[in-house]
């Protein structure tokens, strides 16, 4: 059996990687990318701990919530970047500052 | 080490290998399509994390349907979104990102640290569960016990998810329609 730690490490590692992506990136896409690769990070971890609830399946349960949570905001992400490009002409969360104060 | 566990340190580097690929890639639609190997490299994962119905949620609505609405929304908006980005100087440790690098990793340390120094195996509620026979073993059927309590003990986050679901799809349908010429 795998060790609880090995996949608290993995998921570890991969949400510094998405939250790498979302601090420096200059593109709203590859920071939606980014904000995935940390939510399934925190799945990882819902799923790793859920072996030990065999009864509630309580991890497992908010892991599949989780997912749908994530494809909805996911779709609603992507239209609002797509408005966002047809009125500033370009999806570099930097530039569209009209509501700076 | 037995063939398990060395499936599992292969996935294991796949999945971290293409995650730093999509973060670290300078080529949009390159790191887009990385996504869907570390999407199926994750999923493999949740399967040796004994959760087998989370990982064919994982391929069905993330590779099924969110990468691919990734990839129509990056194919809809122009060239222009990408020649912006060529002026950035590539480079891990450039000026531009050597703050979010370090945030990153000074991150990574703190997590790492705390992993360290928790002894899991001895957690009460986890003892508590393994004296009890509360765990999941590989050969036990899973699925009928989520379909069980999604119907039964989850029932009312499932609805609100459902309305919430049908929310988002009458919202990103008005936002996304063309505005009509007003005056």
């Amino acid at each position: 059996m795998i060790p609880l730690q090995h996949f608290l490490f993995i998921s570890a590692i991969l949400f510094c990687l998405g939250l790498f992506a979302v601090i420096t990136r200059k593109n709203a896409i590859q920071i939606l990318m980014g904000i995935e690769l940390m939510i399934n990070a925190s799945i990882l971890n819902l799923v790793a701990f859920s072996r030990f609830d065999k009864v509630d399946n309580t991890g497992q349960m908010f892991a599949l919530f989780i997912i749908v949570l994530a494809a909805a905001a996911v779709a609603v992400a992507l239209v609002i970047i797509m408005n966002l490009y047809k009125r500033v002409k370009s999806i570099d969360p930097n530039q569209s500052d009209t509501l700076r104060g | 080490m037995n063939l398990a566990q060395v499936i599992f340190y292969i996935l294991t580097a796949i999945t971290i290998g293409s995650a730093a690929f999509v973060v670290l890639s300078q080529h949009l639609v390159r790191s887009v399509f990385m996504l869907f190997v570390t999407l199926f490299a994750v999923a493999g994962l949740y399967v040796f994390a004994l959760a087998d119905f989370v990982a064919l949620t994982q391929i069905v609505i993330y590779v099924g349907g969110v990468l691919v609405l990734l990839l129509f929304a990056f194919l809809l908006s122009s060239k222009e979104s990408l020649e912006g980005m060529e002026k950035i100087p590539s480079g891990l440790l450039s000026a531009h990102r050597l703050p979010g690098a370090l945030i990153s990793v000074l991150f990574l340390a703190v997590l790492g640290f705390i992993f360290f120094q928790i002894d899991f195996e001895n957690l009460n509620w986890i003892k508590a569960s393994v004296a009890n026979g509360n765990v999941i073993s590989v050969s036990d059927n899973t699925i009928r016990n989520i379909g069980i309590n999604l119907m039964s003990k989850y029932l009312l986050p499932l609805e609100i998810v459902s309305i919430l679901l049908m929310m988002v799809l009458i919202g990103a349908a008005h936002i996304a329609r063309k505005e009509p010429k007003a005056s």
